[in-house]
């Protein structure tokens, strides 16, 4: 059984079961946005959401996250945890899922992280494929995402009346095995997800005005574009941008003490390379003084710095970066600008 | 070779784990560095190369990166010269003979010495970069054999920033190795050269093809070192750099001593003025 249907009347029912099975995380609306959150009532989980606030990398890669406790004296050192806890993220956006597949290189790479890898195996993931733009901020035809592209568990599609799920690992499948309400999926249901992603071709359209090979060479060609400083001008330092990415990852590592001033834990917290400090070293040297060069660095890890080193792009195209932006600077703006080699000193 | 096997096996099962680290000596070098002899659990070697460094570790005030001083010729206890500059160094220059702090590491690529081996070295280090380097030249002078001629050029701002006075005045003894050294300012008690570190450059005599330049130091510093050097035609790959930068993992993760797409502390600190130049910006601070 590859594919699987489920009619939307048992949703709910699956979500219980879900929710036994682990702790279970989807979005749900606040206010006018959306957030993943421990599902409470299976009723406020939301199925059509524009991507949530933060990516769900809160769960897998924690804002705040214990990395070993200590003991000053005598000097000691243990596991700050224990043993992780089994969770499943429902209804992620394929966009969000790229996120994942970003992180995964970046923490598998040698020397291996770990904290990331423990909970990452802890984790299954049900995706939903977007049929429609959630908003004007997504790039996601552009980088590909609108799509699945693996790096799921299963794969929800709405097929109108009820879902097709596509069964993407053997955890995936564990979690619709013997539930009566889950069946294989007939030939009619294969010919409508086909008729389902025929359409969406006529609505996802490359939002960058060149193909990501193009988008590629612009940036190894434009690194000090007038474009860099126009954005580094409106910036305004506050780290939104990197918070809410799905492929930000950088972090720094503090200590916080009990009371006893002998024991303690090394936190590793989420840090953003848009802060002045980022670069700065103890002497007071600062190797990305300015928040041009700061603003540069962030796209440059998006569309330069890990094609080279991964071949693969860390924007997924969530938007979020541009959807949060105090100062209105917008992703496909940059890229386009640069694209059209506007600010190039003549 | 087995104590490098234990240290890649502790990384492997946690890489933010620190070991246990007995400071065996401290010294005060000058006002602001702190000379530290330290001891792993089990008085297993560092097993470093020359020019790495380590995490230190102080629990209640993080980590702070710090190159070794010692060769890992120095068996048994390596060595950290540490500036009082922020709050883990600060804590770091507390601490005496006896304490204990956390070691993780040795971390990132040190002096290529293996294809050093035959060439004339010549050394360059600006303040503080003789800390790193003296690891470097206490590793060759342990193996002068597999070296030809060995300089060492070294520039202070005042005579009172020297560091491991002691032992820079035995290297000037010895015959194999050529030493001169040079203050910006001098004081009523020094008689050697006064002038930028540059300046005793355009004087060294050197077969350019067949020596390595290592410098270190402050930026402002071996920017012009190197542009000496480059006069000199020591070809690009033969000069040698170590970079400072601020780092909080040591893993190649946490972001914050990357240069364009490299994370200095696994790539570096040390590279070579080939790898550098291609840099477009933040290699340097900008002068803006």
């Amino acid at each position: 059984m590859k594919y699987a249907v489920i009619q939307k009347e048992n949703l709910n029912k699956w979500l219980l079961h879900l929710q036994k099975k682990a702790k279970l995380y989807a979005p749900k609306k606040k206010e006018n946005l959306f957030i993943f959150r421990p599902v409470k009532d299976v009723n406020e989980v939301a199925l059509k959401y524009i991507p949530t606030i933060l990516p769900p990398k809160k769960y897998y890669f924690p804002q705040k996250e214990r990395l070993i406790r200590f003991n000053v004296s005598p000097f000691k050192t243990s596991r700050a945890i224990k043993e992780f806890e089994e969770f499943i993220l429902f209804a992620v956006h394929t966009c969000d899922i790229a996120g994942i597949q970003c992180m995964d290189i970046v923490f598998r790479e040698s020397p291996e992280d770990p904290n990331y890898l423990n909970r990452k195996d802890k984790m299954a993931v049900i995706g939903i494929e977007c049929l429609d733009y959630c908003d004007q901020y997504a790039s996601c035809a552009s980088m590909g995402n609108h799509e699945p592209r693996g790096g799921y568990d299963l794969m929800m599609v709405d097929l109108g009346e009820k879902f097709i799920l596509h069964i993407n690992s053997e955890k995936g499948e564990r979690l619709i095995h013997g539930l009566v309400y889950i069946k294989e999926a007939d030939e009619r249901d294969m010919v409508n997800l086909e008729r389902v992603r025929e359409a969406k071709k006529k609505v996802f359209k490359e939002e960058f005005h060149a193909s990501l090979t193009k988008v590629y060479e612009a940036f190894d060609k434009h690194f000090t574009s007038k474009i860099w400083q126009d954005v580094g001008k409106r910036c305004v330092a506050c780290g939104n941008c990197t918070a809410v990415c799905p492929t930000c990852y950088c972090f720094d590592v503090t200590d916080e003490m009990e009371l006893s001033l002998n024991e303690g834990i090394r936190y590793r917290i989420w840090n953003s390379c848009q802060m002045e400090d980022f670069a700065k070293v103890a002497g007071g040297e600062d190797f990305r003084k300015g928040r041009d060069s700061r603003q540069r660095h962030r796209y440059y890890r998006k569309f330069k710095y890990p094609v080279d080193k991964f071949n693969r792009y860390f924007c997924t195209g969530c938007g979020r970066c541009t959807r949060t932006c105090m100062a209105q600077i917008s992703l496909a703006e940059t890229v386009n600008s640069l694209l059209a080699g506007e600010g190039e000193l003549k | 070779m087995i104590d490098r096997e234990i240290l890649l096996e502790k990384m492997k099962t946690s890489p933010y784990k620190p070991m246990r680290g007995k400071i065996i000596e401290t010294r005060m070098l000058t006002e602001k560095e702190k000379f530290f002899r330290i001891e792993l659990e089990g008085r297993i070697n560092l097993s470093h190369q020359p020019g790495q460094f380590v995490m230190v570790s102080i629990f209640g005030f993080t980590e702070a990166p710090i190159s070794v001083c010692s060769s890992p010729t120095d068996k048994g206890f390596f060595d950290l010269t540490v500036r009082n500059v922020g709050v883990t160094t600060d804590r770091l220059h507390k601490l005496k003979r006896g304490d204990i702090v956390g070691i993780r590491g040795p971390f990132g690529r040190g002096f290529p010495i293996d294809n050093m081996f035959g060439y004339d070295i010549l050394i360059v280090a600006g303040g503080l970069g003789i800390v790193p380097l003296r690891s470097l030249i206490r590793y060759i002078s342990h193996h002068k054999n597999d070296f030809g001629h060995v300089q060492i050029l070294i520039g202070c701002r005042t005579p009172h920033e020297f560091l491991f006075k002691e032992e820079t005045t035995e290297w000037m003894k010895r015959s194999e190795i050529k030493m001169s050294c040079t203050v910006d300012k001098a004081d009523a008690e020094w008689h050697g050269n006064v002038g930028l570190i540059t300046t005793l450059i355009p004087g060294v005599d050197i077969n350019p093809t067949r020596t390595y330049a290592v410098v270190v130091g402050p930026p402002i510093m071996y920017r012009f070192v190197i542009a000496e050097l480059l006069k000199k035609n020591i070809p690009e790959h033969q000069i040698i750099v170590s970079l400072e930068r601020r780092m909080r993992c040591g893993l190649g993760k946490c972001g914050h001593c990357q240069i364009e797409g490299v994370y200095v502390c696994q790539s570096g600190p040390v590279f070579t003025y080939a790898d550098l130049k291609n840099f477009k910006g933040e290699c340097h601070e900008k002068a803006s």
